[in-house]
Parts: C-alpha cells; structure tokens; sequence
C-alpha cells in the first residue's frame, strides 16, 4: 500500500461515514428513523466491501442488510412504538464503560493483525491459494467464490440452505401464515 | 388505494425489471458476482415490494402462501437431489463422492459435471431463499395492521 493508492482516502470517507450514522443510530430516538439509517449503514458497508474487492460479500451485504432486513424491520416497528424513550444515566455509564474496555482491547490487537491485502494472511494461508490455482482446471468457470461455495464447499452450501428452510420452518411453526393474520383480523373487526 | 398513484405506477414498471436482475445475478454467478442466495433475496424483494405498495393480500394472490410452503422445501430437496445423483450416476470415476459433480456427465476434459452441477444446486437455493424470505415475510406480515396512510 504505496501512498499513490488512492482508494484508501475512499475507504477512510466510508468508514467515517459509517460512523456518523453509527452516533446518529445512537443519538436518534425515532424507531422509523432508526430503520432507515440502518439501512443506509449497509448500504454503505456493501460500498466499503466493493471499495475492499469483496463483491460477492458485498451484493449479499447490500440485498440482504439493506434489503430485506430493512423491510423485516419495518415490519416489527409497525408492531411497537414510533417513539424509543431515553436509558437512565446509569445505564449511559455502564455501557461507556463496556464500550470503553473493549475498545482498549481491539486497539491492543490491531499490531498482531496482518497487513491489508498481505498473501501470507491467515484467510489466504491454508486452502485459499490452492482453490485459486486448482479452479481454473478443475471447474472452469470464472467465479472462484462460485466454485468454492457450490462446489468446493457444496456440503457446507448444503448446511446452509438446510439452516435457511430451518428459519422458515420454525417461524411458520410459531407465527403461521395461512390462515392465521386473516383470522386475527376478523376478530378485531 | 387511490392516493399513492405515484408509488404504484413506479413500483409496476420496477417490479419487472428487480426480477429480470435478480435471474441474471442467478445465471450469471458463475462468472460474475452473484448467486443463488443474492439473486433469491432479489426476487423476493420484488414480491415484498408489490405485497408492500398493494397489499399483502395482492401479494398472496400473487405467490400463493402454498407455494411457498412447498417451495422452501423443493430447494433443499433439489439440492440434495443432485447429491443423491452424483452417487448414482455412471460418469464417476473410482471414487463415488456426495455433491462430487463430475458423476453428472461423461465430459470430463470440459467439466460439463460441473456446470450442471453448479447450476442445478444454485436452482435450489434459488427457490428456497425466495420461499423462505417470502414466508418469513407473509408471517410477519399477516399478524401487522397495513401502514396507515398518514406514515407513508
């Protein structure tokens, strides 16, 4: 990372813009104004992975964190109140000093972490180069991530999907949707 | 409905458009960014939309909630479909592997196995990521009072 690079005052504006709409999370108390800077705060991370190479975490980050939870939340807000009330002050103290400690605690880290982008990192060390090498002839299609997740990887892929039928099926279980919110409406009429 | 002329002439030329992109996420994962999960969660926000603009009741007139039902678990029966085939399949070579997409067809020097295979199992985390945001949806979405008028 030379000074020429100039993507990195990219990277330093988003993370900055990331963390206005952290306080401003913080600091709101309006419950729809809270929903939609959460989204506009994925919507920025996707950005910042894009800015970082990451595009397939970065499309999930912005369909599925901008999207589709935005649209979740929105639904669980029409549920509650409009308006969040303020926490004691003892509580600002307690969660200041959590904040503060575990603060502390990532900055001590941040020497042992490697270096951005760095070959030798821990994430590319083990499997990561041999996938890049072996998929070219091994699967010929262009998209590693693609070859990793649905072929290198298709058992974990497999995992997942199970995980995702499981969420469905324990909301069904509990919430239901056939007849239930049609039944629930005629009683209150 | 009336009054949100604006929203729904928009959301009815967008609506079309939100699920083209989302299949070419779908087929265009093996090149580009993308897949079944990103391309699920796209066309499942276009339905969202519509449920959101006309009602969930449009929506389930739509996508019926049966389909859903089925639809989460014909994802994960067509993945593990193609799991089941590759055991089965004539083409493997000496070792016989779950999900070891090479079993599905004799190119080897190609890896068309591959490709079917990539593709066949994206197909089925196609169809439960929309089943499942779906369902998650129409069941939060059943039990909530529509938006008032005055919050749009």
């Amino acid at each position: 990372m030379s000074g020429a690079d100039l993507t990195q005052f990219l990277d330093y504006t988003l993370i900055a813009m990331l963390l206005a709409v952290g306080f401003a999370i913080v600091r709101l108390r309006n419950l729809f104004a809270v929903v939609m800077l959460t989204g506009v705060y994925s919507l920025l991370s996707a950005a910042w992975f894009v800015s970082l190479d990451a595009v397939d975490v970065a499309f999930t980050e912005a369909a599925v964190g901008a999207g589709i939870s935005t649209v979740l939340m929105l639904g669980a807000m029409l549920l509650t109140a409009r308006e969040a009330e303020a926490p004691g002050r003892g509580r600002h103290l307690a969660a200041m000093l959590v904040v503060t400690v575990a603060g502390m605690a990532l900055f001590f880290a941040i020497p042992d972490m490697p270096v951005y982008g760095a070959a030798d990192s821990p994430a590319n060390d083990y499997v990561g180069h041999s996938y890049l090498e072996r998929t070219p002839n091994e699967i010929e299609i262009p998209n590693v991530v693609t070859a990793v997740l649905a072929s290198y990887r298709g058992y974990d892929t497999f995992g997942e999907v199970v995980v995702i039928f499981t969420a469905a099926l324990g909301v069904i279980l509990l919430l239901g949707f056939n007849t239930g919110g049609a039944r629930r409406r005629e009683d209150e009429e | 409905m009336s009054p949100h002329i604006i929203l729904r002439v928009v959301s009815k030329l967008l609506i079309p458009m939100i699920v083209i992109f989302g299949f070419y996420v779908q087929f265009h994962g093996d090149f580009g960014p993308g897949g079944g999960f990103q391309a699920g969660v796209i066309i499942a926000v276009a339905v969202i939309l519509y449920a959101l603009i006309f009602g969930i009741d449009e929506a389930k007139k739509a996508v019926p909630p049966k389909v859903v039902l089925w639809g989460s678990a014909a994802g994960v029966l067509l993945y593990a479909a193609v799991g089941l085939a590759t055991l089965v399949m004539p083409f493997a070579g000496e070792a016989v592997n779950f999900l070891d997409y090479d079993a599905l067809h004799p190119d080897q020097s190609h890896h068309a196995g591959q490709h079917y295979g990539i593709l066949l199992v994206e197909l089925g985390v196609l169809i439960t990521v929309i089943s499942v945001m779906l369902a998650i949806f129409y069941a939060f979405a059943g039990r909530v009072p529509d938006i008032p008028d005055e919050e749009w």
